[in-house]
């Protein structure tokens, strides 16, 4: 830095600034500041704390009800619950590409929006779905009754011991 | 001619107020028209153009090349009237449409067969959609192939690419309302296109962590899947939000044609030649330094009566009759298709089966045909590709030259044709390709997801069309050039899958030559 007599505002001496502008700029920062809050609290309006909507837990009957080496398709809830000699097990019927509902077939699934086809155990076999079908939890209620978790995922393979 | 009423000097109040009765009917006449009549002189004009906060949207004079349907085609106006159409009839079928999921479908059941006239005004707002659709897309090539978007008009086609935008969303939002199996199941796909960045994130492992895709679906949908959260949300973006945004940009668009000087036209050359009509007409140019007898004028073979020396025209009446013209044909043209074609209604609604084909509104198929690939790719990334392509070309394209003429610049004809030519055979073979030979998944099944997001028939599509315009840059040494070859491939292609994915896709997605080939069911 030059050490002349020059009147050049330095980062040293800044010019004054006013007491009229220091005010209109104050003001202006905790308006903006405000403004900014009330904002943030409205942009977090469209996001509910608990998710709306329905809660996508069923009971689906008794285990005596799913005899070994049967299926039953929930159609309205969109799984299936099948039985072997490892356990009884559920797979989403909910096409993992966009969310159609896949229809069974003679190897497994097809859903008729893009022509995804899964095998009878999940599996991508054609198609652009990304993922396979996902096997879903399953528990015991109270009263005895099989409980499906539509929104829990469990690895492929896992049975429910009933 | 506004009266300035002389109020007598030494009359009795009640006198005053009756005199003011027996003149209430004049006065309130005066009040609207302040003119009194339809207005004579240019002045007059001119000032029943900028006194009218409608009116005021027009410049006072236009030029004769920009009243010239072959500029415009009118496009522009027909998307202005539909919309307009598309709000009125709005606003009556909110008489009776009930935005709850329970009701919804009675309540499009009662227009459809109740309402007296209801059903003929859904079908005019259905209609009046398309049109609008359709016009703004042809708009937006027609201003592309006048090269009416340079400078100074950058902005405005910004603010253009937002009402398309607007334009679609709205659509889009609509689709969902009747509550039938189309629109359960529109909306579950395009809900899910919004989740597919999982697709991604997924196959990177990272989705519990950072998780864009659920959180837009979240947004759009309100819950996990469509149901009363998501219905209010269509409802309230479909009938205020989006048309309140969009009257808001249309208001600016109009406003940015009027300060960016009109329409974009060619200079009118020096030396006082000018064509229009046609036919080339000498111009009168005063020079500043000169000042000149009557003859001087009447040199330009006409003496330019009625005309400004620029080749003007006033607003009132030869723009007003233009744009009533266009008004006229729209409304008769969507009256007849009401008339004689119903909107759709399918069943209600039923999580349990989709219908099946399921397909988006027709403006979307060419989407849905890509995300019958990859989800991700085809329904979010070439969409933004698309757009901040759009978005770029007045910034990247900056050499002045043929605004305001079809295909103005030399060679743009050649290049035009050459690109059509190039994008067909490149959509058309690769829909060919895949319909015969299948995609990676159904060579390799257990190849890993990334693959098919980046290697799928649309992403192939863009290589090939940014390929082709490169190969254009260097080729014809124009960026202009450059960009007609992009932006013919990308309407080329955009037709041929709209129309591929309309006619020839049937249930579960299967290819056919027509519809009436289809399985019944
Ligand atoms: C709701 C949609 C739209 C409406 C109602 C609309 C309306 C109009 C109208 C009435 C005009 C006057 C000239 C004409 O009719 O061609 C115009 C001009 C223009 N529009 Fe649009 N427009 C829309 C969308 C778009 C889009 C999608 C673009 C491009 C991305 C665009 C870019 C422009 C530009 C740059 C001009 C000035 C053209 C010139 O100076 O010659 N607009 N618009
Ligand atoms: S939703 Fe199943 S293939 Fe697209």
């Amino acid at each position: 830095m030059s050490d002349t007599n020059d009147v050049k505002p330095s980062r040293l001496e800044p010019p004054p600034v006013t007491r009229r502008s220091f005010l209109s700029i104050a003001s202006l920062i905790s308006f903006l500041a405000a403004m900014g809050t009330a904002l943030a609290g409205v942009l977090r309006l469209p996001k509910p704390t608990v998710e709306p909507g329905p809660v996508r837990r069923y009971k689906v009957g008794h285990p005596e009800q799913f005899p070994v080496g049967a299926e039953t398709l929930f159609a309205e809830q969109n799984f299936v619950v099948r039985r072997d000699a490892a356990g009884v097990y559920a797979i989403s019927t909910t096409c993992t590409h966009l969310g159609c509902a896949v229809a069974r077939t003679a190897e497994g699934f097809a859903c008729p929006c893009h022509g995804s086809k899964f095998a009878a155990n999940g599996r991508v076999l054609a198609g652009p779905a990304p993922r396979p079908l996902p096997w879903l939890e399953i528990s015991r209620a109270a009263d005895g009754q099989l409980v499906v978790y539509v929104d829990r995922e469990v690895p492929e393979g896992t049975h429910f011991q009933a | 001619m506004g009266t300035t009423a002389t109020i007598p000097e030494k009359t009795s109040a009640t006198q005053e107020f009756l005199d003011n009765l027996r003149q209430l009917p004049r006065n309130l006449k005066d009040a609207w028209f302040r003119l009194g009549r339809l207005p004579e002189s240019e002045r007059e004009e001119s000032q029943a153009t900028f006194h009218n906060l409608f009116l005021h949207l027009h410049s006072v004079r236009v030029h004769l090349r920009t009243l010239r349907p072959s500029l415009t085609l009118g496009l522009g106006l027909i998307a202005t009237f539909s919309f307009l159409v598309l709000v009125i009839t709005g606003l009556l079928l909110m008489i009776y449409y009930k935005p709850s999921t329970a009701l919804a479908y009675q309540s499009m059941k009662d227009i459809h067969y109740v309402v007296a006239t209801g059903r003929f005004i859904r079908n005019i707002h259905r209609w009046a959609a398309h049109i609008m659709v359709i016009a703004v897309f042809a708009h937006m090539a027609r201003v592309f192939f006048t090269a009416s978007y340079k400078k100074p008009r950058e902005f405005n086609w910004l603010v253009g690419l937002g009402l398309l935008v607007l334009t679609l969303a709205l659509s889009f939002t609509g689709y969902l309302l009747p509550y039938d199996q189309l629109a359960y199941w529109a909306t579950t796909i395009g809900a899910n296109i919004a989740n597919s960045p999982r697709e991604l994130t997924d196959a990177l492992g990272i989705t519990p962590y950072f998780d864009p895709g659920g959180f837009q679906k979240r947004l759009l949908l309100g819950a996990n899947t469509v149901g009363e959260d998501s219905l209010i949300r269509f409802y309230v973006l479909h009938v205020f939000i989006l048309p309140l945004l969009l009257v808001i940009l249309l208001s600016v668009h109009f406003w940015r044609i009027r300060k960016d000087g009109g329409l974009a036209r060619p200079e009118d050359p020096p030396g006082g030649l000018a064509e229009w009509g046609g036919k080339l007409h000498r111009v009168f140019e005063p020079l500043a330094t000169k000042t000149y007898g009557l003859m001087a004028v009447v040199r330009g073979r006409r003496p330019p009566v009625n005309r400004g020396p620029e080749g003007t025209v006033m607003s009132w009446p030869h723009l007003l009759w233009a744009e009533l013209a266009v008004l006229m044909l729209t409304i008769a043209v969507t009256l007849v298709l009401s008339f004689y074609i119903d909107a759709p209604l399918k069943e209600i609604a039923n999580p349990a089966v989709p219908e099946n084909p399921a397909k988006a509104p027709w403006y979307f198929l060419g989407l849905q045909e890509l995300v019958s690939y990859s989800a991700f790719m085809g329904g979010l990334v070439i969409p933004t590709i698309a757009v901040l392509g759009l978005a770029l070309i007045p910034f990247l394209d900056r050499r002045p030259g043929g605004e305001g003429l079809w295909f103005g610049t030399p060679g743009e004809r050649t290049v035009a044709w050459q690109s059509l030519l190039f994008g067909l055979v490149c959509t058309v073979g690769l829909l060919a390709f895949t319909v015969n030979f299948g995609w990676l998944r159904n060579w390799f099944p257990e190849i890993h997801q990334l693959w098919i997001i980046a290697i799928n028939p649309g992403s192939i599509l863009v290589l090939l069309f940014a390929g082709w315009s490169l190969w254009t840059l260097k080729r014809k040494n124009s960026v202009r050039l450059a960009a007609v070859a992009l932006f013919t491939c990308f309407l080329v292609g955009f037709v041929v899958l709209t129309y591929f994915a309309t006619v020839h896709r049937g249930p579960n997605w299967q290819f056919y030559w027509w519809p009436s080939q289809w399985p019944v069911h």
